[in-house]
């Protein structure tokens, strides 16, 4: 992607948890960027790394045992893989801010919401009561919550789950941040209000010109929001381009497999095709391609090389062995 | 069953269950202050007044959002809940009339979201299976028993080298072909399928529909099939309704649906589907607000507080359930002008 700079680049990051037992690798040498003002997914199954991802990029691990044991962070310059816990807080919030699937487990249930809107305006900005008082009308109304102002008193559990999503973007946006990780934001939602919360990430990032980290298992709200992709499967990079590539010319087996099986793509009356088995179990992946043992395609170097990601055309990468020979 | 996929049109005869004018209403407690000046409780309507029909073989599928009654909805049918009005008729008999629970559950089954939490952690699929067959005294003798586990285990496509297994050691596809077993022991003939692929990743939730259509080829099992997710609905359904507020709003053949919505909420949520195509991008705007309290229902039309369509009559009078044409019925006063 030359000739643009990227805001972030994660160049070959390594995110390990050590818990009970064996270690997990859950980020096995992971790469992407992301350009100012840019949507980027990253989608994938439960377990195939896409929230580790976002997490070690603000170093935020809800308390597991987890560490970055390789790799760069790159933001606007910066590694934050090598910044200290003081000089992170000064980013996340402030420079970097994250939403998550739940609204309801992200707010703090003992607080008003309003108190919790001003906390980051106060803390990163260093505005007075009065300012951050407005400034918190003021963010509430550009997320769509309607007659702020009498919204600040209130509680989270007096909100619907589409408006706590309000709510938390409205936290994000506090600070103006270069980025948003959005972590799975709708997946707690009805339809009708993932779709209005979704327009309103659209415009958010036309109006401030953010670059937001698209976390998602739906391949719909892939195709709706983001501009790049990259599909993880069991912690790895399978394939990255834009958007409009991966769905027209999907050149890794797993996005074609994970494409071919939605409902959306089945014909009338046909049969849905699975992809076999389960994705693998991370303490101990398979050799060789991670993908191998579920692919219709896989010969025998797919059991010993790790492919890496290699570029079929420009912007858009497969991590197949046989990605030229099947013609994908 | 002879073909793979009869349609519904072609399903002749009694229904196989018949639900007439049911409602479910859940009382809250009264408060001090409704107790002191004699105010009655507030009433949730959680389904309101909803008739439909299930025939042998066929899969109905029942969509609408959280809260939308559909849950409650598939409970009363498995009597699990007890309709607070109207009735649920099996084969032109009131439920009852079947015999006991014990005896109606042999009929009727049903299958949740949550795979992990219907499943007794502390029991192997062969005990979870076995009490089945047990309670309902269907398979005597010990081995005669562990048979029947193992075809039943081979039906849902798991090896029965697994049945020693404890849940936790399953996979969510797996745990949930496990509940599939445990409905299937007592050779009902409807299953009422809460949300049952909504926790599974996509890979793994197509595994699980082409389960049931096989189950539905190979038994001729009924369906009631809940689900929020319209294009898994669409896939599987024979016919679809539509709910809103504890309402059928709109039902239909699921082709003929999804080529033409005549109620405005469903044409909203069928537009606010996010279409894994990237050459499809809506920028409209949606449906705009949110669910109204169901405690405090809108007078009039129940969509009436979002709709796009909504005139003063609307909000006057509550619309009936209508036929639009043959077999398609909407609960909308404006159909004719909805294209």
């Amino acid at each position: 992607m030359s000739g643009t700079t990227s805001l972030l680049r994660v160049d070959n990051l390594v995110t390990r948890f050590n818990g009970h037992g064996p270690a997990v690798t859950a980020v096995d040498g992971v790469s992407f960027d992301i350009r100012p003002g840019e949507i980027f997914g990253l989608v994938g199954e439960s377990g195939c790394g896409k929230s580790a991802t976002c997490r070690s990029l603000i170093r935020l691990f809800g308390g597991a045992a987890a560490e970055i044991a390789g790799g760069k962070v790159l933001f606007d310059g910066t590694d934050l893989a090598e910044l200290d816990d003081r000089g992170m807080e000064d980013v996340r919030g402030a420079r970097i801010a994250m939403i998550f699937q739940d609204p309801m487990t992200a707010l703090n249930p003992t607080m008003r919401i309003g108190d919790q809107i001003m906390e980051g305006l106060r803390r990163h900005r260093g505005l007075g009561r009065r300012a951050a008082r407005e400034e918190a009308v003021r963010l509430l109304a550009s997320v769509g919550v309607t007659s702020p102002e009498s919204r600040l008193g209130a509680y989270p559990h007096h909100f619907s789950g589409g408006m706590r999503q309000r709510v938390l973007i409205a936290i994000a946006l506090a600070c103006r941040p270069q980025l948003l990780i959005a972590d799975e934001p709708t997946t707690a939602l009805d339809v009708t209000i993932q779709d209005q919360i979704l327009k309103l990430i659209l415009r958010l990032r036309d109006e401030t010109g953010m670059s937001v980290l698209m976390v998602t298992h739906d391949l719909g709200v892939v195709a709706q929001t983001c501009d790049r992709v990259a599909v993880m499967y069991a912690g790895r990079i399978a394939e990255t381009g834009e958007t409009r590539q991966i769905f027209r010319r999907p050149a890794h087996p797993y996005t074609r497999a994970l494409l071919d099986a939605l409902p959306a793509h089945a014909g009338r009356g046909a049969k849905l095709k699975p992809i076999g088995g389960e994705p693998p179990n991370l303490a101990a992946p398979p050799p060789g391609c991670r993908f191998h043992p579920r692919c219709p395609h896989a010969v025998e170097k797919c059991q010993q090389t790790l492919p890496e990601l290699e570029m079929i055309e420009p912007g858009h990468g497969s991590a197949c062995l046989r990605v030229k020979e099947l013609g994908l | 069953m002879s073909a793979a996929m009869t349609s519904p049109a072609g399903m002749q005869g009694e229904p196989l269950l018949d639900i007439r004018n049911l409602s479910k209403s859940f009382g809250e407690d009264r408060s001090l202050l409704q107790v002191a000046t004699g105010k009655p409780a507030r009433v949730l309507q959680a389904v309101r007044n909803v008739s439909l029909s299930v025939k042998p073989g066929e899969t109905l599928g029942v969509v609408g959002e959280s809260g939308c009654g559909k849950s409650t909805l598939g409970r009363c049918i498995a009597g699990l809940y007890d309709p607070s009005a109207g009735e649920v008729l099996w084969q032109g008999k009131p439920l009852t009339a079947i015999g006991d629970r014990k005896a109606a559950s042999r009929q009727i089954q049903m299958i949740f979201q949550d795979p992990y939490s219907s499943l007794n952690p502390r029991m192997t699929v062969e005990q979870t299976l076995a009490e089945v067959l047990k309670a309902h005294g269907l398979v005597d003798g010990g081995k005669a028993r562990a048979e029947r586990v193992d075809e039943l285990l081979l039906t849902v496509g798991l090896p029965p080298r697994l049945k020693d297994r404890l849940p936790h050691a399953l996979s969510g596809g797996q745990r949930q072909r496990v509940s599939i077993a445990r409905a299937l022991a007592v050779q009902p003939q409807l299953i009422v399928a809460d949300e049952p692929v909504s926790a599974l990743d996509a890979s793994v939730q197509a595994q699980i529909i082409n389960l049931f259509e096989e189950l539905r080829d190979r038994f001729g099992i009924a369906f009631v099939f809940i689900a929020h997710d319209l294009n898994v609905v669409r896939h599987i359904s024979h016919r679809i309704a539509v709910m809103y507020l504890g309402e059928v709003v709109e039902l239909s053949e699921a082709d003929a649906l999804f080529d033409a919505q005549r109620h405005p909420y469903t044409k909203a949520l069928l537009s606010a589907i996010p279409w894994p195509d990237p050459e499809r991008r809506t920028a409209a705007a949606g449906l705009e607000g949110e669910l109204p309290d169901p405690l405090n229902p809108p007078a009039g039309c129940s969509f009436s507080t979002r709709c796009a369509w909504v005139e003063e009559a609307c909000r006057a009078r509550h619309p009936d359930l209508d036929p639009y044409s043959n077999g398609h019925l909407v609960r909308c006063r404006r159909m004719h002008e909805i294209a």
